[in-house]
């Protein structure tokens, strides 16, 4: 059964690099769900919280990214989508380590920029695996 | 619509920041009574060059022409404060405390670059003696008076009883001329705050008539990002009554007052105060200031008496307006860990004043402090620049050889500096 999982389509992504792409999506959703809370009830241990799930979706981000790169280097996975959802990907990470540097601010000075990047890194995270993940449905699953 | 508003000005700020980062060198930190406050600043990451440490080898510390500096005592375990006892012995408080948890990935890293700047020898935790017993300015006895402690910090000695600011308990020994060790296990005058304990040290000195025992208490945070319900008891000055250990916070909104002494004339207390960080390079001015009953200088919900410093939230537009401005600005950053008044024995251009030491910035792109300075008074005010007393800690090559921390005067003219990078107590005489 094997071979079949090495033999990947055109388009499709290997599972592992899957599960590293799954991984930053409930992580930075999380932070924005943390940074919503702390701008509602100044707890600073929401603000806590938000950085170490950016500091999370960064590490998985960082591996799926390099998985996106390689697969470019692939003619037989290098497709239109592939360069898209690369660039997405990448864009997600950059964003989301600037994001990690303003919750290093002290307390409220991450305000409200951190909580407007946790917004756009989420939509950003939401949008990469989205097209990670539609070429797993070409041609239905095997 | 205040809110919709806030969320496109951070879109620009996140793409002004990115630039902010990248100015250039800051002007000199401004010095006294009226320093100017420039706009607050951060970029993207705070501003840090921390001490790189080197031995002394030949190198000595630099002092003023017509003055002598010496090595009194090396291999301490960090030295911190020190105390002068009627019979010229010298006591030095030793050791490291706190044990504030790291809350964010900034912590993790800014503390492990932070320890780069500063000594790995162990906590000490202990009091030594040093005696000069034939006053020829050579300290040949270098012996522990008491161990045990926990970061002892401030010392004082009131008639025959010695006090102990430990990290978490006042402590006292009964004293008797000429000890050279305890007598036995100290017993406790009150508990101080120590939980977590992000600004451990809890500097101290006695009222002039030894009825009260004044304690810094610093704050559990740079600006409040430990949480407000952690800095219940923190960021105060406490007086506490020598004989019942019944304490009162006497000031509050003080950061980190990291010496206190009382100034000979007037009997008033004084304290310097260090404030909070990553606010840009020269915001904010740590301070010498005398301390009123009863004040409140601002912290955290303003600086420099009522600049509202808005990563408080929620904010206390009331506290802030009632807060008062201090003194004397010593500079942003430059970390004072040490305040004695000055005795005329010193000489005569620094017979009037306070010794101040610096113990240097971390968060500065062009490093201040890392100095002793002494601040001219007349009056019972300051008057005047600071003059560099003893330099030459961070050297021209950048490498540090020692960082400043307690300075003391001794009566019959010396002053006595504790370097806690060195591990060093340094001896400054006017020469004969």
């Amino acid at each position: 059964m094997a071979s079949i999982v090495d033999r990947v389509r055109p388009g499709a992504i290997h599972p592992f690099h899957a599960a590293m792409l799954a991984g930053t999506v409930p992580l930075f959703l999380g932070a924005l769900l943390s940074d919503y809370a702390y701008s509602t009830n100044y707890q600073i241990q929401w603000s806590n919280f938000a950085s170490w799930l950016i500091a999370g979706a960064l590490v998985f981000g960082a591996i799926a990214l390099v998985c996106a790169v390689i697969d470019l280097f692939h003619a037989d996975r290098r497709d239109g989508r592939a360069i898209v959802y690369t660039i997405v990907l990448l864009a997600t990470w950059v964003l989301g380590f600037i994001n990690a540097l303003i919750h290093a601010k002290d307390a409220w000075a991450m305000m409200p920029a951190g909580l407007v990047l946790s917004i756009i890194v989420a939509v950003l995270a939401c949008v990469a695996t989205w097209i990670g993940f539609s070429g797993l449905r070409a041609g239905g699953p095997r | 619509m205040k809110r919709s508003r806030q969320f496109l000005l951070s879109a620009f700020i996140v793409a002004t920041l990115m630039f902010a980062a990248c100015s250039g060198e800051p002007p000199p930190p401004e010095y006294g009574p009226n320093p100017t406050l420039p706009e607050n600043q951060r970029g993207l990451l705070p501003r840090m060059v921390v001490a790189n440490p080197a031995e002394w080898g030949d190198r000595r510390p630099t002092v003023p022409q017509g003055y002598t500096i010496t090595a009194i005592a090396t291999g301490l375990r960090i030295p911190r404060q020190t105390l002068v006892l009627p019979n010229g012995d010298i006591l030095v408080a030793e050791g490291r405390g706190g044990n504030a948890p790291s809350l964010k990935p900034k912590d993790v890293i800014a503390g492990y670059i932070k320890s780069k700047g500063t000594t790995s020898v162990a906590s000490g935790n202990r009091l030594t003696l040093l005696r000069d017993a034939d006053g020829d300015g050579a300290y040949e006895l270098q012996t522990v008076f008491a161990e045990n402690l926990n970061a002892p910090y401030g010392l004082a000695l009131v008639d025959d009883k010695l006090y102990v600011a430990n990290q978490d308990a006042l402590v006292r020994f009964d004293y008797r001329d000429g000890q050279t060790q305890a007598g036995g296990a100290p017993v406790k005058v009150t508990d101080l705050p120590s939980e977590i304990n992000h600004h451990w040290t809890k500097a101290m000195t006695a009222s002039a008539n030894g009825r009260f025992l004044y304690v810094g208490i610093g704050s559990n945070s740079n600006i409040t990002e430990r949480g407000m319900t952690a800095e219940v008891d923190r960021a105060v000055i406490w007086q506490i009554d020598a004989e019942t250990g019944m304490h009162k916070p006497y000031a509050t909104g003080v950061r980190n007052p990291t010496a206190l002494a009382i100034h000979p004339g007037t009997d008033q207390l004084w304290a310097v105060v260090n404030e909070r960080d990553e606010l840009g390079p020269n915001l904010v001015p740590d301070y010498l200031t005398s301390i009123r009953e009863g004040g409140f200088y601002g912290w955290p919900y303003s600086y420099w008496g009522q600049n509202v410093d808005s990563r408080v939230m929620p904010q206390d537009p009331e506290k802030a307006a009632a807060a008062i401005t201090p003194d004397y600005s010593l500079g942003s950053h430059v970390a004072a860990l040490g305040l004695d008044f000055s005795v005329p024995e010193m000489g005569a251009q620094f017979a009037e004043g306070v010794f101040v030491g610096e113990h240097g910035s971390w968060n500065r792109s062009e490093p201040v402090g890392y100095k002793v300075v002494f601040v001219p008074f007349r009056n019972g005010r300051p008057a005047g620049d600071p003059v560099d007393f003893v330099a030459g800690f961070l050297g021209e090559d950048g490498k540090t050889r020692g960082r400043p921390v307690g300075v003391t005067v001794d009566p019959r003219g010396a002053l006595i500096v504790a370097d806690d990078l060195s591990n060093t107590i340094w001896r400054v005489t006017p020469n004969p």
